[in-house]
């Protein structure tokens, strides 16, 4: 027998007693996947019991099997044709459809959806194509099952395919095939039927053969979340791999690799592997790693993508469609936890647009989100993340919503929107990729100095002694022999800010950027820097935030009145010795392996 | 792309996430073909190296050849490795074989109490030295917030109910009904103070894609599951006293993919030369509710 390697998985849904399992129960027997004398006996069993033999007693008899007396949630079983194995992922249950459904059938790479010929289009019909559609799982063949009931008829056929068709165009699916079937015959589900002369199209298992494996995501543009950036020194590799799994495209020696949100750029020097031949590149679905000719500083959650393709869109604010599965409600002005590749952002539900019923697509109006309800909402999240709309990369678009410690709900994005940062964003992301680096990296110079670079920015209330603690800081930090630089608000005022000096409070956002600037400059060159301001709120902090990379700076907020929103690294109460509290940000700088002995 | 590589993807893919979002992060090494597959997987991750420490519970029972093995491949490949005890159950002899206590008893006393403490920090856990080569008593152990473990799906019911990343509470015990969904590559790594997360890279994987991957890559397996000439093999591995083996000639990787491809093994459970679970009272099921692997 020839060696069958490729695997395929299928989910089946359909209203209910429209003839699921009957299909299945088909499928399975007649590609002879069922276990040695499973059918015989299943006969027989029904013969004991005068009842009529069907199919569908296949499923049942097969999953009690596997099952030792315990449920379990998506049975595992399968078919062969001669091109594939096929894994049947069974999505049972009717109100905690959604979950099954999730759960299961988010990881088919197709669906058979089933309608009775005889009964028609059914409520669930419906709901289970638009659910397909919300999972990303586009391709559909749809069964028109029993139509032995209706005589083989192909009017009944065309009707029912016109009607279905129409309503999947309404929400964006165009099915890969029709095909008139009947389980209890047989007919079109391995053999071409003989009596339904007039469809000219292929049966079930060679429509099934048909569809290409899974990796055609292959030829969309290059998308890498970073998992992590792996180096092993102390066992003496000095490989600094870039580590993650090619969710599309592919990648080779030698291109042009742009990481966001953060636009820095690099080429790829060397595909790795261990225990693998050298490869020359890697495709979507691998688990790879690349080391870089040029090091440049990216983290876990950028998206890595190459120059000269598609570039993924970054953004803080989007339309998405969301389902929600939490026990508790998604409401509005609570933060969630929104992972999306390797990214994991603080996020907030700003508004619910409507609330959709798969079944009569009419919409509703609510403003939060029950367990089980679908709807399209605007997500904001704090940080930019990359992302491409899902119907152009089904992997890069779509998230998971984090609730009290549990995935609570995922969504898929339709749209960016804009939100405040987006200037200064793109500004920033054409400024990485035009960076010009010098010869020594910034691992060097950190081990040369003792320290890693970074902005500590102190902050509070207007005369809580900020300038005081700042004072004590650089005499600390001078006499542990370390390079720093106090950057006051003056030195940039009258000269960087000569243009915009008099309309400061309309221009606080560019005095903002150019002050971010500046210490992006200072971080380059290896410096610990020390700013003080009044009153940094969240918005400028998320400003600031946009222009360095987050873990890049330390807020530390002095005395009272600190807004409950911003999270401060370190919060001194007022009125302390300035020395006191100096001694603390530089325990915390020690502590966090920021300032070290080199 | 082939089965076997798909299985691997995934399994590295989940690894690295495992890797990345757990700071007390430890794997579970039993020494058997599983767990030796997901230490494999795991130099696969991380090019060659295993930046995660090992943990082997070591009941005192266990195959004398085991150890070694453990120890050998812990040298060559310059493993973390940890292994916890239970040492006042052996001094009192609170086991099976000593009589004083059933299969089940002997267990929970030997593996899920030890694997509980061990996980913890509240027991006792014995760190290999690389320059001398023996074990030290470690100081301070924090508690592991993270453990991988090479369960499959289709080892055995209960098992084929797992998450790839599965919640256990502080009493360490696995509440299978409330399990959230797990989809889009998406896991659960946030958690609850003073609770772990179990993380299973293995679970898609089959008995026969185990040894077929063994093949492929050359991985060293202990030479129990092999038959020696006396017409026996070990197909599973635990303690010395509960482990028997199958009757069956195959003396060779191929010979074993061989004989699990002719179906002659199909309705033998693969456990089924392991005693306790034969036992009444629940058997693997229970076991594992209460924290065992």
């Amino acid at each position: 027998m020839k060696k069958i390697k490729e695997d395929m998985n299928i989910v089946i849904v359909g209203h209910v007693d429209h003839g699921k399992s009957t299909i299945i129960g088909r499928l399975l027997a007649d590609t002879g996947s069922l276990p040695d004398g499973k059918l015989a006996q299943v006969r027989e069993k029904c013969r004991r019991n005068a009842r009529p033999f069907e199919y569908a007693f296949l499923l049942d008899a097969l999953k009690e099997e596997q099952a030792q007396g315990i449920t379990i949630d998506s049975a595992r079983c399968f078919f062969k044709s001669n091109r594939r194995r096929y894994l049947i992922i069974d999505a049972p249950g009717h109100i905690e459809f959604v979950r099954n459904m999730v759960t299961g059938a988010a990881r088919a790479d197709a669906a058979l959806l089933v309608i009775d010929a005889d009964e028609g289009i059914k409520e669930n019909s419906r709901r289970h194509g638009y659910l397909l559609s919300l999972l990303g799982i586009g391709r559909i063949i749809v069964l028109v099952n029993k139509m032995d009931l209706v005589d083989y008829s192909e009017s009944s056929f065309k009707k029912i395919m016109v009607e279905y068709r129409a309503y999947l165009k309404k929400i964006g699916v165009q099915p890969v095939s029709f095909i008139p079937v009947s389980g209890l015959t047989g007919d079109n589900i391995i053999r071409r039927s003989k009596i339904i002369n007039w469809f000219k199209g292929k049966p079930l298992l060679a429509s099934l053969d048909d569809l290409p494996a899974s990796g055609s995501q292959a030829t969309k543009p290059f998308r890498m979340p970073v998992q992590g950036i792996y180096k092993f020194t102390r066992e003496g590799d000095d490989r600094r791999i870039i580590a993650g799994t090619v969710a599309s495209g592919r990648v080779k020696i030698g291109d042009e690799v742009i990481f966001y949100p953060s636009g820095k750029k690099s080429a790829v020097a060397s595909i790795e592997a261990f225990n693998a031949k050298p490869m020359r590149f890697a495709t979507a679905g691998q688990a790879t790693g690349f080391t870089l000719k040029e090091q440049i500083y990216v983290v876990r959650g950028e998206v890595a993508a190459l120059a000269g393709e598609k570039k993924p869109q970054t953004a803080s604010r989007f339309k998405a469609e969301v389902f929600w599965l939490g026990k508790a409600p998604l409401v509005k002005n609570r933060t969630y936890s929104l992972k999306i590749g390797t990214a994991k952002v603080n996020a907030s539900l700003e508004t619910v647009v409507r609330v959709m019923d798969a079944d009569s697509l009419k919409v509703s109006r609510k403003d939060h989100l029950d367990r089980h309800d679908v709807a399209e909402c605007v997500i904001r999240t704090e940080k930019a993340v990359a992302l491409d709309p899902a119907g152009e990369i089904t992997e890069t678009g779509r998230f998971v919503i984090v609730d009290d410690y549990e995935i609570s709900g995922g969504g898929i994005i339709r749209e960016t929107l804009a939100d405040e940062q987006r200037d200064v964003r793109e500004k920033v992301i054409l400024r990485n990729y035009k960076w010009e680096k010098g010869s020594i990296s910034a691992e060097i110079r950190a081990e040369r100095y003792g320290q890693k670079p970074i902005l500590v920015m102190i902050t509070g209330n207007k005369d809580v002694g900020k300038k005081a603690i700042a004072r004590a800081l650089e005499k600390k930090l001078f006499d542990d022999g370390k390079m720093f630089y106090f950057l006051g608000i003056g030195n940039v005022l009258y000269g960087v800010d000569a243009d915009i000096k008099g309309k400061i409070n309309e221009e606080r956002r560019e005095h903002l950027r150019r002050m971010a600037e500046i210490s992006n400059i200072m971080i380059d060159a290896g410096v610990i820097l020390i700013v003080t301001a009044i009153d940094l709120t969240r918005d400028d902090l998320e400003l600031i935030n946009t222009v360095i990379s987050p873990d890049r700076i330390k807020v530390v907020w002095v005395g009272k009145g600190i807004d409950n929103k911003m999270a401060a690294d370190l919060h001194l109460p007022q009125g302390r010795p300035a020395d006191k509290g100096a001694g603390q940000i530089v325990d915390m700088l020690r502590k966090q392996g920021v300032i070290f002995q080199p | 792309m082939e089965r076997l590589e798909k299985l691997e993807n995934r399994s590295v893919h989940i690894l690295r996430e495992a890797y990345s979002e757990f700071k007390q992060l430890c794997m579970l090494w039993s020494i058997g073909k599983d767990s030796t597959v997901l230490l494999w997987l795991a130099r696969k991750a991380f090019f060659g190296h295993v930046p995660i420490p090992l943990v082997h519970i070591d009941t005192g029972h266990k195959i004398p050849e085991m150890i070694a093995y453990r120890d050998r491949l812990a040298r060559e490949w310059k493993l973390d490795m940890i292994f916890g005890q239970n040492r006042p159950a052996l001094e009192r002899k609170e086991t099976f074989p000593d009589g004083r206590a059933s299969r089940l008893e002997c267990c929970k006393t030997l593996k899920t109490d030890a694997l509980a403490d061990t996980i913890n920090g509240t027991g006792p856990r014995y760190r290999m030295d690389h320059d001398t080569g023996k074990y030290q008593l470690d100081k301070d152990p924090e508690p592991f917030t993270g453990v991988i473990v090479g369960v499959r799906a289709d080892e055995e019911g209960s098992r084929s109910k797992e998450r790839y990343f599965s919640a256990r509470n502080k009493r360490n015990s696995w509440e299978v009904a409330e399990q959230p969904p797990e989809f889009w590559d998406q896991y659960k790594t946030d958690f609850a103070p003073g609770t772990h997360v179990r993380i299973h890279p293995l679970l898609d994987w089959t008995e026969l894609d185990i040894w077929e991957y063994i093949e492929k890559e050359g991985i060293p397996v202990i030479d129990l599951y092999f038959d020696r000439g006396k017409g026996t093999r070990h197909r599973s591995l635990g303690c010395a006293p509960c482990t028997n083996p199958i009757n069956s000639t195959a003396g060779t990787i191929a010979e074993v993919i061989e004989e699990l491809k002719t179906g002659k093994l199909a309705n033998i459970a693969e456990r089924s030369g392991r005693a306790q679970d034969l036992e009444d009272g629940g058997g693997l099921e229970e076991l594992r509710k209460n924290g065992y692997m």
